[in-house]
């Protein structure tokens, strides 16, 4: 049988952002992927040597459109580590509300990118409908819908009253009645299922082996989640991690529907055992010494490592994003699959090339 | 550094120390590289158990050389031909070589002890890329 290359990307209607494959077919099945990435490469990495370390937050946010929050906040706990400073706990139950906001809207646009790609458009568009409720909660608490700047070094800039809480917890309802349907029509409707189940399937030993993280080590049943460390309020929260065990993108998708009802709970008992108090401590000074913070973005585990020698620069700013970690998993279950299945394969990872290209 | 452990190794160990984490069932968190002012610090992170763990690497900043870690695990092609590019680093035995061409910088080496001008990298691949037979990485001008 001949092979063919068939080109995938870096513009493909499925992925808004630049990302290639070489996809070498024998007749419909994908004998092999090579990937290229690295086409908007933004040497953020590099910016940190230049700009002051506490405006650095701004820069830190702007890796990534989604999940640019936990960014901000990652990087805040990082140099936070570094310098002991003992966050005030108000600030600390902010973050984590408006990090699991963050994972809602996440994963309700990756459910309607999914559902976009396999041509069900009204499930899209009732996925998006859903999402600019809780962008909207967003905006009202942070004056913000993609970049808030609510994060800094020592706390948060904002704070939400109690009379703002409550009109959140009751939008917090009507979102988890909506959720509720689509998840439904996701979980069952059978031509979502015809599309996902045993498809590009990856074993529970694979996922590890590969390095995999969030709800692709989850789906493959992995029992790993950041937020187990309890970091910002998660100590006081505790976060069980939703695992599936059929590793195929069906389990990816269940993985992330069950997620957003968590992150709806997490969000109510946040805000029922919201301490009173300050929301920032002042930081002075310049950090001087090294750490490797890890937390649970929407995608799964991000990495900052972090070094700093007492300038207001700082040595070496890392960032492991989770689509980085994510991508080896994706070249692995693209063998053997139909050329059909490619995009579904590929947007089951959830990727963000933003943040891979930081 | 706090709550992670950091065991100072050095060349000539470290494959036996990142094979020996392979066989404790550890997971590649990531490899970050760091450059100071007389060598380049790499530092291999490893999980289990949701317990980080961190091997750390001192290497001379001027024609750095280090042994692959890919065929130990494979997810490491990525970390290592990202921090050739990024570095310079020469990475002996990998086994997947994007040859350079892995990120497509304005700037060669950004992190490198040299800094050679290469505007026309984002648009044209390195002279040997097409016809190098193990290099994975398409040529994003043959897509057009």
């Amino acid at each position: 049988m001949p092979r063919t290359v068939i080109p995938f990307g870096p513009q493909h209607p499925v992925l808004p952002e630049p990302i290639h494959l070489d996809l070498v077919v024998e007749d419909e099945k994908v004998i092999e992927a090579r990937p290229s990435i690295g086409f908007i490469h933004r040497g953020l990495e590099k910016l940190a040597e230049t700009k002051d370390y506490v405006e650095f937050v701004y820069v830190a946010e702007r890796i990534c459109g989604i999940c640019s929050f936990i960014h901000g906040q990652t990087y805040c706990q990082a140099i936070e580590t570094i310098m002991n400073v003992q966050v005030p706990p108000r600030a600390l139950y902010l973050r984590t509300v408006w990090g699991e906001l963050s994972r809602i809207h996440s994963h309700l646009l990756w459910l309607g990118l999914m559902a976009d790609g396999m041509g069900f458009e009204s499930l899209f568009m009732h996925s998006w409908r859903v999402r600019e409720k809780v962008l909207n909660i967003i905006e009202a608490t942070t004056g913000g819908r993609v970049i808030f700047g609510s994060c800094k070094i020592g706390g948060v800039r904002r704070d939400i009253n109690a009379e703002t809480i409550k009109t959140i917890l009751k939008d917090l309802d009507g979102i988890e009645q909506d959720l509720r349907d689509i998840t439904r029509v996701f979980l069952n409707d059978r031509s979502v299922k015809a599309r996902l189940c045993g498809i590009g399937v990856l074993s529970k030993q694979e996922a590890w082996d590969l390095g995999c993280v969030g709800p692709m080590l989850r789906a493959s049943g992995v029992a790993q989640d950041m937020r187990q460390q309890g970091y910002a309020a998660f100590k006081d929260i505790p976060v069980e991690p939703i695992t599936r065990t059929e590793g195929d993108s069906y389990a990816r998708c269940a993985v992330r529907c069950e997620e957003l009802f968590q992150s709806v709970q997490i969000i109510r008992q946040a805000f029922a055992k919201i301490p009173d108090g300050e929301i920032a401590v002042k930081v002075t000074g310049n950090p001087t010494g090294e750490t490797i913070t890890r937390t649970e973005q929407p995608r799964g585990e991000v990495v900052y490592h972090l070094k700093a020698n007492g300038t207001k620069n700082l040595q070496r700013f890392r960032v492991r994003t989770p689509t980085f970690a994510n991508l080896p998993a994706m070249l692995k279950v693209l063998p053997g699959c139909d050329l059909a299945d490619v995009p579904m394969i590929v947007l089951t990872i959830d990727p963000c090339i933003s943040c891979t290209e930081r | 550094m706090s709550q992670e452990q950091i065991e100072l190794i050095t060349v000539d160990t470290l494959l036996d120390k990142v094979r020996a984490k392979r066989e404790q069932g550890h997971r590649l968190v990531q490899m970050s590289a760091t450059r100071l002012p007389d060598q380049v610090e790499l530092t291999y992170s490893f999980d289990l158990n949701s317990r980080l763990t961190n091997l750390r690497l001192s290497l001379p900043a001027v024609e750095t050389r280090l042994p692959s870690i890919s065929s130990i695990y494979d997810c490491a092609i990525l970390y290592e031909n990202e921090i050739h590019d990024l570095f310079n680093v020469k990475v002996d035995g990998l086994t997947v070589d994007f040859h350079g061409n892995f990120y497509k910088t304005a700037i060669k080496f950004p992190f490198g002890s040299t800094k050679v001008a290469c505007a026309s990298s984002a648009t044209t691949p390195v002279s040997g890329t097409a016809s190098c037979a193990t290099a994975p990485a398409a040529n994003p001008g043959a897509t057009k």
